[in-house]
């Protein structure tokens, strides 16, 4: 509070822009060759990288049909604030109000979910509240952690900051990566939602969204993957190559995890969620806010 | 531009099937066929599908849960009908509650015969639909034109 | 000074006027005009003093203290043969040791005491006063239509409308004179006066259950009210002369000497803001008319606990009891959040949520440094806005579908589609992003991390607002789902009702939209003038939240602006066949109907459950604080 961020309101803007532009070929390539290492591991052959394009592509030449009109509308929402927050984050801005912004994106994708009336899409809204609650302390910790080790909230600060944060982090690291597996939506804990067919869910959370609206979701996702594997950066600022490799590195793990897990209960997203916040992220903090504090 | 072809996603329904096609359905998935290759997916939910894949005849009880199922797929559609039972009834075609095939319910495009159907041509009659589903994206496209004007 | 003493004195004459009205529109008139009187009344307050800073007034002592002394002693009276008339022995005892206390203070101590500057208005105060004239006055007009409803519904609940209404102005004359008054003496006053308000308002139905919430109220208010009086004598003792009853002097006069008496009154703070273990009399005033409730929970009562606490913040500052007093808030904060999940009530949901923010405001005060208290006097406007509005949506729901749980309130937007936009705006205020309960969090957590402990609070809050997410979004999409039944009620809903929801919705929005005003006018400058440095969010950040404000008001018209019907369908039922209303056959042809329903995980978040751990930890908590600040007097130390 009562502190301006470094680095100038020009390169803000435009690193904000490319976000914009660049985010959905990013993710939607990472998404791509999710599939495809998926696949490998599988040992399938696996869809073209480029595949997630061509899904969402054929979504929007689909017929719109939808249960209320309202759902488009908080969709809609969803995305641009999906692409606020993001856009936000790499114009450099407060940690907190990227993570507190993010938080108003789901809750408008889990608003359009209850407006359906649908059985399935409202197990799914449930549990994506439940994911949400599940992730959120460890994504602050993140945030705090950081902070105390590079002295500012402002992610322009935080990516430039010479400090090895992950030295100091350790333990909110694994912990982010943790919650990173909650927020990608991968087993164990891809309990709102499900890739796979012939569950009870159906499809959760997106099961009443159907053609463009879909199309949107999906974009929306691939913001939100870049996002999350620009807080990797975060840890690694110092380094910019090395923290390349690990945002590599991380992403290869969780879909190590994906393919290794079946999906539990909800129970367990919660206590993973916030048992790796109260243990991990919460003891490195103690140590840090001791080294910070000067005590 | 034709993405549906390169993106069909699958509703699987068995509707009264002997679970024998069922198998060889998913069979497509497994590594040895991957159907994933071709972007296909099995999605389990009507407003996400293309391609409504139907194994087995239809019975009195599950006629409405078919029609209400179809109904429910976006436009553009296509529905395979998969194994002899789909096409016309099999072998169970006789029995006191079966309809007969799945044309008895929905308009089926591409029937794909066998007891069980073969991996290989469920695979060569879904990329047969693939073309079907492309005509009729232009079909609606044309017609939404019409509209516009 | 005039415009003070009006504020005060108006609504008591407008209370006993009423007192003498039967039931007919002239009084509704009389409500609906005095309200707008007095919200007019703290706008111009505003006006015109804003940029004064803090003004002290030599309002005279004498003769108003013993006028006041008097009405103690008359409250006492009536609250001992109430007590006696309940058989509830206990309260009897607690008033028979107040006015012990009070009554040895005025026959020792009281003599020598002249206090001069009596009454003082600053930033603070201006705040207050409009939260309470323009809030109070609202929930007064929608009362008037609400309790003519009430007694259609309840028939067996004797018509008591005059009594109400005179306690109801009464009340806000009291909360005036809270916030003006520079006198610790009359500070306590109208703090008794509030606790006999409540009382009497909570047992307004006179049922066995209204009656003994009254009384738990008035028991636990009544700790603190003792905690309050004993402050007194301490003063009284340290300062022959009185000076040190002047809310200022004490606050200045160093930390070794006010941090006794701030211990004690916060204590009373406390227990008037429902902080465990004494939470338990919020929860059950729910059982009095809702306007009763939104008037406690948002802009009276409760707001005087925290109130006098941020008022005493610069004195906790750095102190060990303010720590743990702190930490009390903090509990509450978590715990209360926790509870509201498991609970389907929604004016249960509305009380723990209040009680929940009102821990997390104890901790920003009791901790106390600049930024702190700058998210503390945000939290008390935003919340009083918002709260407000929740209860009265709730009131005129229950009052047209003749429930209030939360279950049957889907499709409120197909039902009350007006009314659920009012309340999904409530509740988005009191949790989401661009709006105010959210940044004063967010101000929180920065504060915290450079606080004392603060990473205990950090975590505290990283848990409790994940939490709060969780209960108020799954509320709201109750609300928001649109039911494929249900036909538009809202016709019935009366005209003063919708005057005062509306005004409430504009100005939850408009909160939000000004915060950076409101900052900048009154609460920068408040702190300021306190501690010599103040707290402000950076521009960047208010230029990104004012932009999702505008893009949360824009984005609706999409709604209107795309081209083309897309094809409506059914939601998926797994193919079965369904009637319009959801209802299908299920096996062996049975019918069945679909219906939803939210998560509230009673084995772990469960009232009971949790209370039985957090209660004791409070007790403890504020036993260390007490504990600490008697030894450190023994030690001539401030701990
Ligand atoms: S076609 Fe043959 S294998 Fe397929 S469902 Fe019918 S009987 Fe079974």
């Amino acid at each position: 509070m009562g502190y301006e961020p470094g680095g100038g309101h020009v390169t803000s803007i435009i690193t904000a822009l490319a976000f914009v532009v660049l985010a959905p070929l990013v993710g939607g390539l990472v998404a791509g060759v999710d599939r495809k290492i998926t696949a490998r591991m599988q040992g399938r052959v696996g869809p073209p990288i480029l595949q997630p394009f061509y899904d969402v592509a054929k979504l929007f030449e689909k017929e719109d049909v939808t249960v209320t009109p309202s759902q488009n509308l908080y969709i809609v929402a969803y995305l641009v604030f999906m692409i606020v927050s993001g856009a936000y984050f790499f114009a450099g801005g407060d940690f907190l109000l990227v993570i507190f912004a993010f938080t108003l994106a789901h809750v408008f994708i889990v608003l359009g979910a209850y407006a359906a009336y649908s059985p399935y899409s409202h197990i799914g809204a449930e549990r994506e509240l439940i994911t949400l609650m599940a992730y959120e302390p460890m994504v602050i910790f993140t945030a705090v952690g950081l902070y105390m080790v590079t002295g500012s909230f402002y992610i322009s600060d935080i990516a430039t900051s010479t400090v090895p944060a992950i030295l100091y982090l350790p333990g909110v690291f694994v912990g982010f990566l943790v919650i990173l597996t909650i927020k990608l939506r991968k087993s164990p804990f891809d309990i709102s939602t499900s890739h796979h067919a012939h569950q009870e869910l159906v499809k959760g959370l997106t099961t009443e969204f159907a053609g463009p609206v879909l199309g949107k979701i999906e974009i929306a996702h691939w913001y939100e993957t870049v996002v999350l594997l620009g807080m990797i950066y975060l840890f690694f600022g110092f380094n910019p190559v090395l923290a390349i490799v690990v945002i590599a590195l991380a992403y290869l793990l969780e879909i190590f995890i994906d393919n290794t897990f079946s999906r539990m209960k909800w129970q367990w997203t919660m206590k993973s969620g916030w048992g790796v916040a109260a243990t991990l992220g919460f003891l490195n903090l103690v140590i840090v806010y001791y080294l910070y504090m000067g005590v | 531009m034709a993405y549906l072809k390169k993106s069909p996603w699958l509703l699987h329904y068995d509707a009264s099937s002997c679970n024998g096609c069922d198998i060889e359905l998913l069979a497509c998935l497994t590594p040895l066929y991957d159907v994933e290759r071709f972007g296909i997916i099995n999605t389990g939910n009507p407003k996400h599908a293309d391609v409504f894949v139907i194994t087995g005849g239809i019975n009195e009880l599950n006629r409405e849960v078919v029609k209400n199922t179809y109904e429910q797929i976006p436009d553009p559609k296509v529905v395979v009908a998969v194994g002899i039972c789909a096409c016309s009834g099999g072998v169970f075609r006789e029995c006191y509650n079966m309809a007969g095939g799945v044309d008895q319910v929905i308009p089926v495009d591409v029937y794909v015969p066998g007891c069980a159907a073969r991996p290989e041509s469920i695979i060569d009659g879904i990329v047969k639909a693939l073309g079907i589903l492309e005509e009729k994206r232009e079909e609606m496209k044309e017609k939404e034109k019409k509209h516009g004007n | 000074m005039n415009e003070l003493i009006f504020l005060i004195l108006f609504p008591c004459i407008i209370a006993f006027i009423l007192l003498l009205l039967p039931n007919n529109r002239i009084r509704d008139a009389i409500v609906a005009l005095s309200g707008l009187v007095i919200s007019i009344g703290s706008i111009y307050l505003f006006a015109t003093s804003f940029t004064g800073g803090s003004v002290y007034f030599p309002f005279p002592f004498e003769p108003t203290a013993q006028v006041m002394f008097v009405i103690e002693m008359a409250i006492a009276l009536l609250l001992l043969y109430l007590g006696v008339k309940f058989k509830q022995y206990i309260a009897v005892l607690l008033v028979l040791v107040q006015t012990a206390v009070m009554l040895y203070f005025e026959m020792t101590m009281a003599h020598g005491l002249e206090p001069m500057r009596n009454l003082f208005i600053d930033e603070f105060s201006i705040i207050m006063a409009l939260i309470i004239g323009i809030i109070g006055s609202l929930i007064a007009l929608y009362a008037t239509s609400y309790m003519n409803t009430y007694h259609e519904h309840h028939p067996e609940v004797r018509d008591r409308r005059r009594m109400f209404f005179f306690v109801i102005f009464v009340f806000l004359s009291a909360m005036f004179g809270l916030v003006f008054s520079n006198n610790l003496l009359w500070v306590f006053f109208f703090w008794e006066i509030t606790t006999l308000s409540s009382f009497l308002l909570i047992g307004y139905s006179e049922s066995e259950v209204a009656t003994n919430n009254a009384f738990l109220a008035l028991k636990l208010n009544l700790l603190g009210g003792i905690a309050f009086a004993a402050s007194f004598l301490y003063l009284a003792s340290v300062d022959p002369s009185g000076g040190l009853l002047e809310l200022d002097t004490l606050i200045a006069s160093g930390q070794s000497i006010a941090i006794v008496p701030a211990v004690l009154i916060c204590f009373a703070g406390l227990t008037k803001a429902a902080q465990m273990p004494f939470s338990a009399w919020l929860v059950g005033a729910m059982v009095a008319p809702t306007p009763v409730s939104a008037l406690l929970h948002s802009s009276t009562m409760v707001k005087a606990g925290v109130y006098i606490i941020v008022r005493f913040a610069p004195v906790l500052l750095g102190t060990l009891a303010g720590i743990a007093f702190g930490l009390v808030g903090a509990v509450t904060f978590l715990v209360a959040s926790a509870i509201a999940i498991s609970q389907t009530n929604a004016k249960k949901v509305l009380a723990y949520s209040t009680i929940a923010n009102l821990g997390l405001i104890v901790a920003c005060a009791s901790v106390g440094t600049p930024e702190l208290v700058w998210a503390a006097i945000m939290l008390i406007i935003f919340h009083a806005v918002a709260k407000s509005l929740l209860f009265l949506c709730v009131g005129t729901v229950e009052h047209r579908t003749g429930s209030r749980d939360i279950e049957d309130m889907d499709g409120l937007i197909v039902r009350f589609p007006k009314i659920a936009v009012m309340m999904a705006t409530g509740i988005a205020g009191m949790f989401l992003a661009p709006f105010g309960m959210l940044i004063s969090k967010w101000a929180a957590i920065e504060g915290f991390i450079d606080a004392p402990f603060g990473i205990v609070f950090v975590t505290i809050l990283a848990f409790g607002s994940a939490v709060t997410v969780f209960f108020w979004a799954k509320w709201m999409g109750k609300i928001l789902s649109v039911t494929p039944y249900g036909e538009n009620l809202e016709g019935s809903v009366s005209r003063a009702k919708w005057v005062v929801l509306s005004s409430l919705t504009v100005l939850t929005v408009l909160a939000a939209l000004l915060f950076p005003l409101v900052s900048s006018v009154l609460i920068e400058p408040y702190v300021l003038g306190i501690y010599g440095e103040t707290a402000r969010l950076a521009q960047d950040n208010i230029i990104i939240m004012l932009l999702m404000i505008l893009l949360l008001l824009i984005l609706p018209l999409s709604l209107y602006t795309s081209s083309k019907e897309s094809r409506k369908l059914p939601v998926y039922m797994g193919g079965r066949p369904t009637t319009p209303d959801l209802k299908f056959a299920g096996s062996l042809g049975i019918q069945r109907e679909m219906t939803t329903r939210n998560y509230y995980f009673e084995e772990y978040f469960g009232e009971k459950k949790l209370l039985h751990y957090s209660n004791p930890l409070c007790v403890l908590l504020i036993l260390v604080a007490a504990a600490l600040v008697a030894w450190g007097m023994s030690q001539g130390v401030v701990m």
